[in-house]
């Protein structure tokens, strides 16, 4: 029997949440509202992605971590090791908004930034 | 119940009290959107009171992405939307009372008191000419949902872990087990998989996700942890840390059927099962509440039944979506610096005739919005016709359905007389998921009676 060539699926891009079906073969995308769910449906069959958010370590007077996030999405293959290597960073304060704190993160091509402003 | 003003017999050295325009309580999204949104109407007389020693309230625990894209039009962590609103109140004359607590609010006609203490000033009393209420949720917790077992240490709420984690740098357990499935428990079950805990699974009592659909897929999927809906925790055991727990599946009924139970290893249990908008002192400053919500009822300007009193953000009802909130926000700080004005010109004319006094008879201009069975409430309760004025070419309603709607549906506004008034089609609706419509303002001029009855009606 042939294969169902069609994989369902829910676009994350954004809260709205649509229902997407992907063609396994043509990669066409039906059910969703904007070009972005089209991507991600594609991009889901082909190289799923994800952002990572996490928190360092943080020496300061105010708090003790500092959050953090990959500034695009990095394989999702990769997540684990980008948490491996992050586990390992620590940081003095100041710390600003988008401050790079780790360029190429475990090889994946993204760099780790500070999400929050950390003044002393 | 009315209170009575106590402002009047204080002692004198608290009598001269400082005066604002507009005091807004909470600091969180909600507060800092109301006083943004009331200093670009106008007022610059503004104070913030936080009882945190940051502003931003949750904001700054929810570490993950996700937040902006509605207002902001790109996807931001919590801390960045926050510093948002942050930033602009740099240059701005609105001030801020961080590490301050707020102890009760005062109504008279023309000032509401506030009584707030801090280390750093001790007590004061302020008074403001209007107040916005935004003072946000707490979790709900075992006891208000009784669950059996002991009461073993590792029983947790899924938002305090995510503050031991996320800002305390403190790990909560090593096998763990969600009960609710509500955002913050999604989130966190990804959060603590991240951090080398084994998230076994997440027990669902209600036969559908009280979450966010993208955050089933991309905080359970993803990691392999395993959904159970209509699922409920029947034991906990362990003496002295939490060393297990029983699941079982449960009837319509929601009792649990006999034969059904699981018993997992865990250290853990994290309890999503649900928000309370935090509302001890709008209660005692008479504000009514809405059953329904356990926020105060309000009109469509945000305004509560306390004269100068406005309500926005979690405290009002529990939102899905930081976005709402800031909108719901921005609007309620804009209807404050209105009322403000008013109060300040009608001081000088007296001329009230707007104003519904409590008992009064209620006029044709004031609405009533009802639900039928499938709805669990709107938000706002009341719309007064003779307030909209022409910039406001819409009122937004926000409601929450009861249950699933995979199907096409539509819903529909009826006045008293079985009259359509207006009707928006929705693709699918969830509890989980809050919907809003804009009714316009020239539909409802043409409704009679005084209620306006919201439904979920089949597509013909």
């Amino acid at each position: 029997m042939k294969k169902d060539l069609k994989r369902e699926m829910i676009c994350i891009v954004c809260p709205r949440g649509c229902h997407l079906q992907v063609d396994e073969e043509s990669l066409k995308v039906t059910g969703n509202c904007c070009e972005k769910g089209a991507a991600y449906g594609r991009n889901e069959l082909t190289h799923p992605t994800r952002v990572v958010c996490s928190t360092v370590k943080l020496v300061s007077d105010q708090l003790c971590r500092c959050p953090v996030k990959t500034d695009h999405a990095v394989a999702k293959d990769k997540i684990m090791d980008v948490m491996a290597v992050l586990n390992q960073i620590q940081v003095h304060a100041p710390v600003h908004i988008g401050q790079v704190l780790c360029g190429n993160i475990a090889g994946t091509g993204a760099n780790l930034v500070a999400t929050r402003n950390i003044d002393h | 119940m009315k209170h009575v003003p106590r402002a009047a017999n204080l002692p004198e050295h608290l009598a001269n009290y400082p005066e604002y325009e507009l005091i807004v309580v909470g600091g969180g999204p909600a507060g800092l959107a109301a006083a943004v949104g009331a200093y670009q109407a106008g007022l610059r007389k503004i104070l913030i009171v936080e009882r945190d020693t940051f502003l931003g309230g949750i904001l700054n625990q929810c570490i993950h992405n996700g937040f902006g894209l509605h207002h902001f039009g790109e996807e931001l962590t919590g801390p960045e939307y926050a510093s948002r609103f942050i930033d602009q109140l740099e240059g701005t004359t609105i001030e801020t009372a961080l590490d301050t607590m707020v102890l009760s609010i005062n109504n008279t006609d023309a000032w509401r008191y506030i009584h707030m203490m801090s280390k750093a000033e001790g007590y004061q009393v302020l008074r403001t000419k209007a107040l916005v209420l935004a003072m946000g949720c707490r979790e709900r917790t075992r006891m208000q949902i009784q669950i059996p077992g002991s009461r073993a240490a590792g029983i947790i709420n899924a938002g305090q872990a995510q503050q031991f984690v996320n800002l305390e740098g403190h790990m909560v357990g090593k096998r763990v087990i969600i009960l609710g499935s509500g955002d913050i428990g999604l989130i966190m079950a990804r959060r603590l998989t991240l951090e080398g805990a084994k998230v076994v699974a997440c027990v669902e009592l209600m036969p559908y996700s009280g979450g966010l659909m993208r955050n089933i897929v991309q905080c359970l999927q993803d990691y392999d942890i395993p959904l159970y809906l209509s699922h409920t925790i029947t034991d906990i055991r362990g003496k002295y840390r939490v060393e297990g727990v029983t699941v079982q599946a449960v009837d319509e009924h929601f009792k649990p059927i006999p034969g059904t139970e699981v018993d997992y290893e865990v250290d853990t249990v994290l309890l999503s099962v649900g928000l309370i908008p935090e509302n001890e002192l709008s209660r005692a400053a008479g504000v009514q509440i809405d059953p329904h919500t356990s926020g105060p009822s309000v009109y469509e300007n945000g305004e509560t039944s306390e004269k100068g009193i406005f309500a926005c953000g979690n405290v009002l009802h529990v939102h899905d979506l930081v976005d709402y909130v800031t909108e719901e926000a921005l609007a309620a700080g804009q209807a404050a610096a209105t009322f403000v004005k008013q109060e300040i010109r009608g001081s000088e004319t007296p001329n009230e005739q707007n104003r519904i006094e409590p008992g009064q008879q209620l006029t044709s201009s004031l609405i009533a919005l009802k639900t039928d069975d499938h709805i669990a409430y709107t938000v706002p309760q009341h719309i007064r016709l003779d307030k909209l004025v022409e910039m406001d070419k819409n009122v937004r309603i926000f409601f929450r359905v009861r249950q699933n709607y995979p199907e096409p549906t539509r819903v529909v506004f009826r006045d008293g007389q079985g009259k359509q008034i207006a009707a928006f089609k929705r693709p699918y609706m969830a509890p989980g998921e809050m919907e809003n419509v804009s009714l316009p303002m020239t539909l409802l001029k043409q409704m009679s009676g005084q209620e306006l009855k919201l439904s979920v009606e089949e597509i013909a």
